[in-house]
């Protein structure tokens, strides 16, 4: 078997009560394209920097190349000739692109004669695989897709034989991605073996050789690509499917609730991240907008929000316009009944210091059953909470709690709880069921269609196509900032998926 | 010639006062470009400036005194650096304590040791350092404007002004030109990178904060040992924080850094000249409004008035791997 | 930030943690002590005879205790908001123009409870003043607080130098300061009070505005915890991105946040100048802003952790005080070492001993974590 390039035996890793990897193991074979596919949270990444030397296993073994090796940090892996993408690249900014190639291979104290020769490398690299980028740009002046590309380059001029991608499309436009795919290809032509980290199944389908997939710290299964599907990896990787059939009846839609025309949002460098968007969203209907992450659907809940500044268009609520592009003001919107569940619960939905019941009026502090004048009335939050911990059924059931110390599930579960029992006429709810355990996930679809069935407008978004169809009555796909079609939920997955991915979107535009 | 001769006055005491300043400023820059807040400047610099003073009077030797300067500053720089890097504390706050001890500690041993009011005993010639005269320089001086500027401007200064100035490119050139400086650039702005690139962030950071301390050695060992004959207490009067200021004013680059430096020293010295004389236009300028003018140009450059400062990215984050 | 530390019981790390950081930064004291060849021991035994040994000492140690939690109540402000003022000392300084303004205008004409109010108020103003534009500067411009906060220390520093050489210098007189009130601009001591215990207050300058500062801490225990300001200010202090999401409008907060953190810090200005001197000179401050600083530290940003660390310094100061007395070698400047190795282990090292510490708590815990794990599998 010397055709294996690195097998994993019994790779074993805890970060405190968390079990992360379970008795992994994996054998990569040479010149091939591997990937390694699972939910988020799977352990696909832990497992990566693990094999990278950024942490140890508890136990274990890596056989690089027939020898068994210990790699204690990255520069043992880099020595074993393994490279890696991150998903979050690992680019000094202001730094040229052929500075952050040299860095950490150097060659000499001093830089002159290390440059020149970098400077021949990576002439030669650029040839040989077809990665063009200019050695003298800033980084932060790069398109993203040629920030990826550096990185590649960066493993390539250490020499890596094989190269491990974390969620390498993450951040990539469908073009970019199919560049990088025929990157990928020619690597391994050249010999180079790849692992992809990914958590989607197109991908897997469309470029690798052999697929392992994990499902909570587990490998539960290696196929080879051709000789499996998409249903059965989807099955592998989620188990039991818990969340796809959501008891819901026929949707009455009302009255538009939320009216969204010619919304651009723009980042801080002036890139255009939602770009004309127009969609109404009724009294008693779910609209889920699609798409891959990053194409602009979390720009656009937070501008309706009032949290993101908008560059043009207007928003209207209950038929009244909202001041998008001016001067933003949560608070009123709140007032004025929209109740937003944030995508990131952590670091924007709650204060995680906070007790329980401090975060149960996040957004509503202003509210005066919960002050005596500018005092905050301390019993009345507590009761408030406390009734609400029964009816979410949040556990522990208690108040004073601080909210670090809830289980993911029951953390988003004080979120609706807070945003659902205002009765608010839209809700807009970014990513509901993030890393939350599979009984929770049931709970907040239920919610989700119960707040429906009031009357409420809900406008839902989620990178998980499953939940998107499973609860919408109307599905929106975003592709690059804009709204590139409309369907039913009973659209099939590929319709939708191409869409997502831009290519039907695209003819559609310019019908 | 009266006011070309009062600005040459005026450019030598600019130079002199410039001294620990850039000496300073420049530690800072290490420390600050590789990601190390360091508000500890003024508490390196008067330890220094003791440890200078006290070695120098015991041994009779300055460069004994300048080695233990050094050897101080280094070693409270690690406590800043145990401090921040190692133990991931707030960096401003390990800032401050080591200000604090360096402050009583002085007064303290130097008291214990020496007895003279927090003074160690004046310097005999061979245990400071002495003036640099250039070849012709007495001579030259009869010159008119290139003598002046020959003798007093150029000559006639310490071996550790020179050095100061030198260090200027010499730093230039570690940080934009050595492997070392390439690394700790990175570090100041995605330690991420360089840990990923196969560089402890740990001992590149260690390493920074190293330098910081041996140039606040110079800086300390400047003020007691060549600019005054021993260590007086306090003698340090927030120079660090003046350094600091300019170093901000810089916007961390060491040419600007030696600009900013001169500009402040011209201040101070322009404040001494100008006591009770008044100015033109706008009359008697009072000497507290130019002592504050370094802190309050350094607060209209941070407010973003005149250019904006961009502190390194990863800099007051300790570096935590992410999961 | 996430700590990467396990959690452990309110007492462990409110009450044991902060006491092994102090206990160390009192061992390193004494390793000074011992350096100077002296005798650590002898010197504890004066530090605690010079705190605490007459009534007059004790009323010494609560007079510098009123200062310093005032000044520790306006770093812990600042905190709780996720701002870092290390401008307490300018602020302070600057705090005494409102106090001297009040007291040179109506000492001769009104009696002290009238004047007080005043000088409260127009001390707090001038605090907060001071620490307006560096607030305003970080909510509006994006300036780093805690550089501006130390410039704006030496400006005060410049600026009060000016004003006393200048201006509120009387004619004719060449000490830079005030000129000394009359009775309207004198605060009555507290000496009714220690006579309760049986004290005599001799003559310390302990008065009045020991109560005041008293009522400010546990102001800033409502205004923190009990107040929707302060509910904004924990938000914004936690989590920035939460309180944009909340509508928490940020600038407008870390405005007001600095203004009542200098506040608070201008409040210290009574103690010295109307409790005290009964003028304004030179340098009244004396360091108490970033004493404030270890202060707060100390305390946690509590009130109820900040009264007993500014009494712990008020102890350092006054029997530092007889120390340097009873033990010529070791000045006062001791102090300013201790205080220095408090903001370092209880501020910067504050997680060096916190590793054992959860070690010794695991161990302890884990015959109980043994059994709910079996129940959990």
């Amino acid at each position: 078997m010397d055709n294996i390039a690195i097998e994993l035996r019994g790779i074993d890793k805890s970060f405190g009560p968390v079990h992360a990897n379970k008795n992994i193991n994996l054998k990569v074979r040479k010149g091939t394209i591997h990937g390694i596919i699972g939910e988020n949270g799977a352990g696909k990444s832990t497992l990566m920097s693990i094999l990278y030397g950024f942490y140890q296993a508890d136990s274990g073994e890596i056989i690089v190349d027939g020898r068994p090796i210990t790699i204690r940090d990255p520069n043992a892996a880099i020595s074993a000739g393994i490279g890696m993408v991150h998903q979050h690249f690992m680019l000094v900014e202001n730094f040229t692109v052929l500075e952050n190639v040299m860095l950490g291979a150097e060659d000499s104290q001093i830089l002159n004669k290390g440059i020149a020769k970098a400077r021949q490398e990576l002439k030669r690299l650029e040839k040989e695989y077809a990665l063009e980028v200019n050695p003298d740009a800033l980084i932060e002046e790069l398109p993203v897709g040629l920030q990826q590309r550096v990185e590649i380059l960066k493993a390539l001029y250490r020499k890596a034989d094989i190269l491990i991608l974390d969620e390498p499309t993450g951040v990539l436009t469908p073009a970019e991605a199919d560049h990088l795919f025929r990157i990928l290809g020619q690597l391994k032509a050249q010999g180079k073996t790849i692992i992809l980290i990914t958590h989607k199944l197109r991908e897997i389908m469309a470029i690798t050789d052999e697929v392992s997939v994990m499902r909570r710290g587990e490998m539960v299964a290696t196929r080879t690509t051709g000789e499996t599907s998409v249903e059965e990896l989807a099955e592998l990787m989620v188990g039991r499917r818990v969340l796809l059939r959501v008891q819901k009846g026929e949707g009455t839609p009302g009255d538009v609730k939320l009216s969204v025309q010619g919304l651009t949002v723009k980042d801080s460098r002036g890139v255009t991240m939602v770009d004309d968007v127009t969609f109404d969203v009724r009294a008693g209907e779910i609209v889920g907008i699609a798409g891959v992450a990053g194409n602009g659907q979390s720009e656009l809940l937070e501008a309706i929000a009032g949290i993101r500044k908008a560059t043009t268009g207007t928003v209207l609520l209950n038929g009244e316009s909202v001041d998008v592009t001016g001067h933003r003001d949560p608070a009123a919107l709140r007032a004025r009944g929209l109740a937003h569940v944030p995508e990131d619960r952590h670091h924007v939905g709650l204060v995680l210091k906070f007790e329980e019941s401090e975060n149960a009026i996040l957004g509503y502090h202003n509210d005066p059953r919960y002050l005596n004048g500018v005092f905050l009335n301390i019993d009345a939050i507590r009761k408030d909470a406390e009734e609400k911990i029964a009816k979410y059924d949040i556990r522990p059931p208690n108040a004073r709690l601080k909210t670090a110390n809830f289980s993911g599930g029951n953390q988003q579960k004080i979120v609706l709880a807070r945003e659902m029992e205002r009765g608010p006429d839209v809700l807009i709810i970014g990513q509901p069921t993030r890393g939350v355990d599979v009984g929770a996930i049931e709970f907040i679809h239920k919610r989700i269609i119960e707040m429906r069935d009031q009357g409420k407008a809900v406008l839902l978004v989620s990178v998980e196509l499953d939940e998107i169809r499973a609860l919408s009555d109307r599905i929106l796909v975003m592709f690059a900032g804009r709204v590139v079609g409309e369907r039913s939920p009973d659209a099939t997955e590929g319709e939708l998926g191409l869409l997502m991915a831009g290519v039907e979107g695209r003819k559609e535009a310019a019908e | 010639m009266d006011f070309f001769h009062v600005l040459v006055v005026l450019l030598e005491s600019t130079i002199r006062v410039s001294v620990p300043l850039v000496f300073a400023a420049l530690a800072g820059l290490f420390t600050e470009r590789a990601g190390v807040f360091d508000i500890g400047l003024e508490g390196k610099m008067l330890g220094a400036a003791f440890a200078a003073g006290a070695a120098a009077a015991v041994t009779q030797s300055v460069w004994i005194g300048l080695i233990a300067a050094i050897l101080i500053s280094v070693l409270l720089s690690l406590v800043h650096g145990y401090a921040s890097i190692t133990q991931r504390g707030n960096q401003i706050v390990s800032g401050v304590a080591i200000n604090f001890i360096v402050a009583g500690s002085t007064v303290i041993l130097g008291e214990a040791w020496f007895r003279q009011g927090g003074r160690t005993p004046a310097l005999a010639e061979g245990a400071r350092f002495q003036i640099v005269n250039f070849p012709g320089a007495d001579a030259a001086r009869e010159v008119p404007i290139l003598g002046p500027i020959y003798a007093d401007l150029l000559s006639g200064h310490f071996l550790l002004t020179y050095l100061a100035f030198a260090m200027v490119p010499i730093s230039w050139w570690i940080l934009y030109r050595m492997r070392f400086g390439l690394r700790l650039r990175a570090v100041g702005e995605n330690p991420g990178a360089v840990d990923t690139a196969g560089i402890s962030v740990i001992w590149l950071r260690y390493r920074a904060v190293i330098c910081c301390g041996i140039l606040c050695g110079f800086a300390g060992a400047y003020l007691s040992l060549a600019m005054t004959a021993g260590f007086v207490k306090g003698m340090t009067a927030g120079k660090g924080y003046i350094a600091l200021a300019a170093l901000i004013f810089a916007k961390w680059r060491p040419k600007n850094v030696m600009l900013a430096c001169l500009l402040f020293g011209f201040l101070d010295a322009l404040a001494i000249r100008l006591q009770g004389t008044p100015l033109p236009l706008v009359g008697q300028v009072p000497v507290q409004l130019m002592q504050a003018l370094p802190y309050i140009l350094t607060v209209i450059l941070l407010a973003g008035f005149i250019g904006k400062a961009i502190p390194p990215k990863a800099g007051g984050v300790p570096y935590v791997k992410e999961r | 930030m996430s700590t990467p530390y396990a959690k452990l019981p309110g007492w462990v790390e409110y009450g044991l943690v902060p006491l092994i950081n102090l206990a160390v930064a009192f061992i390193v004291a004494g390793l000074v002590v011992l350096l100077v060849g002296e005798n650590p021991f002898e010197a504890a035994y004066h530090l605690i005879n010079g705190a605490f040994g007459r009534g007059e000492y004790i009323g010494f140690t609560l007079y510098y205790a009123t200062t310093f939690i005032f000044t520790g109540l306006a770093v812990a402000v600042a905190f709780h908001c996720g701002l870092f003022n290390i401008g307490g000392e300018g602020q302070a300084y600057v705090g005494g123009i409102g106090v001297a303004l009040a007291c040179l205008w109506l000492d001769q004409t009104m009696p002290w409870y009238v004047v007080f109010p005043i000088a409260i108020v127009g001390s707090a103003f001038f605090g907060a003043l001071w620490a307006f534009l560096p607030g305003w500067l970080q909510a509006k411009r994006g300036s780093h607080i805690v550089i501006t906060t130390i410039m704006f220390n030496f400006i005060a520093s410049s600026l009060m130098v000016y004003l006393l050489t200048r201006v509120l210098k009387p004619l004719g007189s060449m000490a830079p300061q005030t000129r000394t009130f009359a009775e309207g601009g004198q605060l009555p001591k507290l000496d009714w009070l220690l006579s309760i215990f049986g004290l005599n207050i001799g003559t310390a300058p302990f008065n009045i505005s020991f109560l005041l500062a008293l009522v400010a801490a546990f102001a800033v225990w409502v205004l923190i915890w009990r107040t929707k300001l302060g509910y904004e200010m924990r938000t914004m202090g936690h989590s920035p991105s939460a309180a944009r999401y909340a509508g928490i409008r940020e600038s407008r907060i870390t405005v007001i946040a600095m203004m009542i953190s200098g506040g608070l810090a201008g409040m210290m200005a009574l103690n010295p100048i109307m409790g005290e001197q009964f003028r304004m000179q030179l340098d009244f401050v004396q360091g108490a802003g970033f004493v404030g600083i270890a202060v707060a530290l100390m305390g946690r940003s509590h009130p109820g952790g900040i009264i007993p660390a500014a009494i712990l310094f008020g102890v350092l100061y006054q029997g530092g005080a007889e120390i340097a007395f009873e033990m010529p070698s070791i000045s006062r400047d001791m102090i300013v070492i201790i205080q220095g190795l408090v903001i370092l282990f209880a501020g910067a090292l504050e997680n060096m001993f916190r590793p054992a510490i959860t070690r010794v708590f695991a161990m302890r815990g884990q015959r109980a974590a043994a059994v709910v794990q079996t129940k959990g599998a």
